[in-house]
């Protein structure tokens, strides 16, 4: 995604407003958007707390503003600055966070982001943009751009399945038809879910649904998405995300305060590092409960499968 | 291609003096905040009492309308709210509010609702990168204008204040005036006890910025720290007593928290009545 995303901010850069800080990240990729931006592009250095300070102030005084950095040097090092400068302020700058989830994989745990959305979701005004597929970056560029709130991007690496087309972006996607409830999952493992559940048959199946745009109270589900858990009160989610504060938590909160039952539910995400090892995003992600072994067994316990 | 910061905009003349303050001024501000933190039975008044003549010489003699001040060390509000009082930016009738229920004018600068008060601040070590900020933006936006950012000496344990030091020299922010209200007394001991910089100075003079010291609390002195630099970041040491001008209180760890007792209101005021 971040090839993508560099274009799509080259493609922007006539906008004199517009500014990018970065931490220090984004050699062999961002350097046509230095050349680009010229003085508005600003490396600041390995101090991520100071950067996202400077990029309240900018964004204070109606400048278009965007960090760059890894998710956890973002949403972990710097959040008193998110908290105080950015959302107290309810200022827009727009924090991109490259390696959502495992993304960076056997660089360890310090380079995870696993809490990220669920943790700056509890600040006020904030806004979080979950894209799946690199086809996703230019709707979620310009959606950041025109968001007059604080924004955090978790980026990845896109993962679609072979031989599929990604569908046009929505906050709200339906990506498989199904008929054993629904399933709910954001972000680039999506792709694999999808390539997973093409191995099921529609009829044993749950409907796949792909959200990119959280908090769910500010995004809610479609209509056809409750009418599949009314015709069939089976759910599962999946993410690549801690499960306090995630996704799952957000969608049974809203379900709850709409009154709309559920009977049978299964969560997948991401339990840490079970193993104590390290490994590729795909290796953690198998062990960490979000395996295709995992998604057929929950597939089951909601009622489908086979 | 690799872009180095430079000093695209001339740095502005020094502007004229329009609105010189008197020492009458100063004691009047400081009757106002001794008032307002009795009646309160606020604390913290040990640093508000250290730096209001700063900024009370910093707002009406340098600030513009298009100016910014960021008050890093956010629990010297009152000193504050004193001084934009001063400039009839707050009634003096709500400086009676002061910490009291359903009040604007909380322990810390609010981040909505006082136009002069741009950040809420309070939690040290983020005001330098703030003001750093909107440095930088005046530059990018080709606006003259200059930003002035008060620190507490503390405050320089955090690490965070140090990337913002780094950052404005590097990007030499020549519109950015740095001020340090030198008091030597933190939360819970003297910054030479607690984790020693001093001298502050010395570890200061290493950036590519203009080292002033000035007397905290001479006009003449403040004046000099306050006047524009040239072409890069401007920082003052300005050393300052806390407690200023309150018998029995000045230089001690107990104006850090404690809020005046009757007998230290009288006679600081009285001590007041008695300056020139």
């Amino acid at each position: 995604m971040r090839d993508a995303l560099c274009a799509e901010l080259v493609a922007r850069a006539a906008d004199p407003s517009l500014v990018f800080l970065t931490g220090d990240l984004g050699f062999m990729a961002l350097e046509p958007l230095q050349t680009a931006l010229g003085p508005r592009f600003i490396n600041c250095g390995v101090a991520e707390q100071n950067m996202v300070s400077v990029a309240a102030a900018l964004a204070s005084e109606g400048l278009q503003t965007w960090t760059y950095t890894i998710a956890p040097f973002c949403y972990a090092r710097a959040f008193e600055q998110i908290r105080n400068d950015i959302c107290l302020h309810n200022l827009p700058v727009k924090l991109l966070a490259n390696g959502g989830g495992y993304g960076y994989g056997v660089m360890g745990p310090t380079h995870h982001a696993l809490e990220d959305y669920g943790v700056l979701l509890t600040l006020p005004g904030m806004h979080v943009l979950v894209p799946a597929f690199t086809q996703d970056i230019a709707a979620t560029i310009a959606r950041a751009a025109i968001t007059a709130a604080p924004t955090y991007i978790r980026l990845g690496r896109g993962e679609l399945p072979k031989g599929q087309t990604a569908p046009a972006y929505a906050p709200w996607r339906c990506l498989l038809p199904g008929y054993q409830g629904a399933a709910i999952t954001t972000g680039p493992i999506a792709g694999v879910v999808w390539d997973e559940f093409l191995t099921l048959d529609p009829a044993n199946r749950p409907s796949l649904w792909l959200v990119s745009e959280l908090p769910i109270t500010a995004n809610p589900p479609p209509g056809a998405l409750i009418a599949a858990l009314a015709a069939n009160p089976a759910l599962l989610v999946i993410e690549e995300h801690v499960s306090h504060g995630g996704l799952g938590a957000m969608i049974c909160a809203y379900l709850v305060h709409n009154a709309i039952p559920i009977a049978r539910y299964q969560h997948l995400f991401a339990r840490g590092y079970p193993t104590g090892t390290y490994g590729s995003q795909n290796f953690l992600r198998d062990h960490a409960g979000l395996s295709r072994v995992d998604m057929h067994a929950a597939v089951r316990a909601i009622g489908g499968g086979i | 291609m690799r872009y180095r910061p430079d000093t695209m905009i001339a740095p502005p003349p020094p502007p004229p003096i329009a609105n010189r303050l008197t020492q009458a001024d100063l004691h009047d501000a400081r009757r106002r905040l001794l008032d307002m933190h009795f009646h309160a039975r606020a604390g913290h008044l040990g640093g508000n009492l250290s730096c209001i003549d700063a900024l009370m010489v910093a707002h009406h003699e340098f600030l513009g309308a298009d100016d910014r001040f960021v008050l890093s060390k956010g629990h010297s509000a009152g000193a504050l709210y004193v001084t934009l009082a001063s400039l009839g930016h707050i009634a003096h009738e709500e400086l009676a509010s002061f910490h009291q229920d359903n009040t604007r004018l909380g322990g810390h600068p609010p981040p909505h609702g006082i136009a002069h008060i741009k950040f809420a601040t309070g939690s040290l070590g983020h005001g330098l990168s703030l003001a750093a900020g909107l440095a930088l933006a005046a530059r990018l936006q080709n606006n003259p204008r200059r930003i002035i950012c008060l620190t507490s000496d503390g405050e320089w344990q955090e690490g965070s204040t140090w990337e913002a030091a780094i950052f404005a020299a590097h990007q030499r922010l020549h519109n950015l005036t740095i001020l340090v209200d030198h008091n030597g007394l933190q939360g819970f001991g003297t910054t030479h006890d607690v984790a020693s910089m001093n001298p502050l100075a010395d570890k200061l003079r290493g950036f590519d910025i203009e080292f002033r010291n000035a007397d905290g609390h001479s006009l003449d002195s403040l004046r000099t720290a306050l006047a524009p630099g040239t072409d890069r970041p401007v920082l003052a040491s300005l050393r300052t007593t806390k407690g200023h001008g309150v018998p029995g209180l000045a230089g001690t760890l107990q104006s850090h928290y404690l809020p005046l007792t009757p007998a230290q209101h009288a006679a600081a005021i009285a001590e007041l009545g008695m300056l020139p």
